[in-house]
């Protein structure tokens, strides 16, 4: 009975979520849209040789990828707390670890998962093979909700500071080294033979461990906010 | 049995610490001279000179001395914050944001000795070699720590915040650090590494174990001060404030 | 012994710059940050005399 209510709760929270950001579509599309823009200008930047496009492909599209899901980070919690309704879910019988893993949820299908999907297409420019396509995708699929669970901890911590937008990337960007390192590791260990699998499971192991740890502090951070 | 632990909760008063650090404060600069003193005087007149690396090697007695007091300030910073979240003290959070600058400044020499040292050794200011990397995401750690506390003006809540941030560093570092290790050795050819030191001499160690406690001492007695400042700043409209000797005068 | 002269000594055999570069930036630094933990703390016992001042008058 409990359980069912917790299920529903963190379904209608992901629900709600997930229609406001329909309503607020350009806000999605502004991040999609700089994950674009950033993506293609390294290009030219460093020139069109393709051998060289290659090799930098998989941490350009990563880096990328870390500052787009930054960009909306600062939203995550700021309109429920300006009109009040992050404190109504403070004090709702439902715990607020729940409420709040939804929110992270709903946050990573709305700029996560656009971006893993999108990657493919900014990856042919950069003329990765293939296979490397689908093992970026799968990368980006694990590591991208990591994203969202680090930056809900920055995102908590900021609320309502001055310089929130700014600080946020301060705080979050040193803790996403190793989604980093393992998400852009395992697309160059794969197209220089090594296989990928190592990689991905560490990435996987870290999205593990981000997502036992993730919602526990952002909840502390929003009750610190709260008070 | 109870005696212990209220003792132990008297300490954790502002209002007892603040006189009982003033008091520990020249012991430990004492301490950090004699240290120091012993660790300069083996570091530069009884180590020998190093057969591959010439003199520039006695760098590695303020080099390494820093790394480790980086890392470990950034752990006693965690413990207290801890503290501070679980037990609700006021003294924790200040004892965390008055060790902040000091790991700062130990990581930042460790950069600043750390690239002094590459130049002459491989060449270049800078190798990304797995440790340096690490210890500039730990020098990235204290700076957000430290924006983060002076972003937020309540000092409760830059407290239970900073907290929160130097836990979630303290769980994230060991991750950090085996994820560049484990990405160095993938992109081997352009890196050093500095593991591969050549059998260090007696004396070496001593001057560099001195040196260590030095900084050791150091860190101690300069936070300390800074968080005499904290307290004063923090407890101004506190009644024993202004019972103080030094506002007698 | 290492040093046959004081010359020899600062030349630290050709790394005078790296070796003195590492010191020196050491001894600055951990010079600067006590004065600055330490004149914290008088600006503040500053401020608590005149505030405890002010006080004083605005009673009288």
């Amino acid at each position: 009975m409990a359980e069912t209510g917790i299920l529903s709760a963190l379904g209608a929270v992901i629900r709600r979520d997930l229609l406001l950001a329909m309503r607020r579509k350009s806000d999605v599309l502004t991040t999609l849209f700089f994950f674009v823009i950033v993506v293609s200008l390294f290009p030219l930047g460093i020139g069109p040789e393709m051998g060289m496009l290659r090799q930098i492909a998989p941490g350009v599209l990563w880096v990328a990828a870390l500052l787009a899901s930054m960009l909306s980070l600062p939203r995550l919690f700021a309109a429920d707390h300006a009109d009040g309704t992050l404190e109504q879910m403070a004090l709702s019988a439902v715990p607020l670890g729940v409420l709040v893993t939804g929110k992270i949820v709903a946050h990573w299908l709305v700029s996560g998962l656009p971006l893993a999907l999108l990657a493919p297409v900014l990856g042919l420019q950069f003329d990765l093979p293939a296979d490397a396509l689908g093992v970026m995708v799968l990368a980006l699929l694990i590591g991208t909700p990591v994203l969202s669970l680090i930056g809900a901890v920055g995102a908590g911590l900021t609320l309502g500071v001055r310089g929130g937008g700014v600080l946020v990337s301060l705080l979050v960007l040193p803790l996403y080294v190793p989604a980093l390192i393992f998400g852009a590791g395992a697309v160059e260990s794969h197209i220089s033979g090594l296989g990928a699998t190592a990689h991905l499971s560490l990435l996987a192991a870290f999205l593990a461990l981000a997502a036992f740890f993730g919602p526990w502090a952002t909840t502390v951070a929003l009750r610190i906010a709260l008070e | 049995m109870s005696n212990g632990i209220i003792n132990w909760f008297k300490f954790s008063s502002p209002q007892t610490f603040y006189p009982l650090a003033g008091k520990m404060i020249p012991w430990f600069w004492a301490l950090t001279a004699i240290f120091g003193v012993a660790g300069l005087t083996i570091g530069f007149f009884v180590a020998p000179t190093d057969a591959q690396q010439g003199e520039g090697y006695r760098i590695i007695f303020v080099h390494v001395p820093a790394s480790w007091m980086s890392m470990f300030i950034y752990l006693v910073m965690a413990f207290w914050a801890a503290l501070g979240l679980g037990f609700n003290t006021r003294l924790s959070g200040m004892m965390a944001s008055a060790l902040a600058p000091t790991g700062a400044l130990m990581a930042f020499l460790s950069l600043w000795t750390g690239a002094l040292w590459g130049k002459p050794m491989w060449g270049t200011w800078w190798v990304w070699d797995a440790r340096l990397t690490s210890e500039l995401i730990l020098f990235f750690l204290y700076l957000g720590f430290i924006a983060l506390q002076s972003a937020i003006d309540d000092a409760r809540r830059a407290d239970k915040a900073g907290a929160v941030l130097a836990l979630v560093g303290v769980i994230n570092i060991p991750i950090i650090y085996f994820s560049v290790k484990w990405w160095n050795t993938l992109h081997q050819g352009a890196s050093v590494s500095l593991t591969k030191s050549p059998s260090m001499a007696q004396t070496m160690l001593w001057g560099m174990l001195l040196m260590a406690l030095a900084f050791w001492m150091y860190s101690i007695a300069v936070s300390l001060t800074r968080v005499r400042a904290i307290i004063l700043e923090r407890e101004r409209h506190a009644g024993w404030v202004e019972e103080l000797p030094e506002l007698k005068s | 012994m290492n040093w046959g002269s004081a010359s020899e000594f600062f030349a630290m055999g050709g790394h005078a710059l790296y070796v003195w570069g590492s010191f020196g930036a050491c001894a600055v630094l951990m010079i600067v940050e006590p004065i600055l933990a330490a004149r914290r703390r008088t600006t503040a016992l500053d401020e608590l005399r005149r505030e405890i001042r002010a006080r004083k008058e605005s009673n009288e």
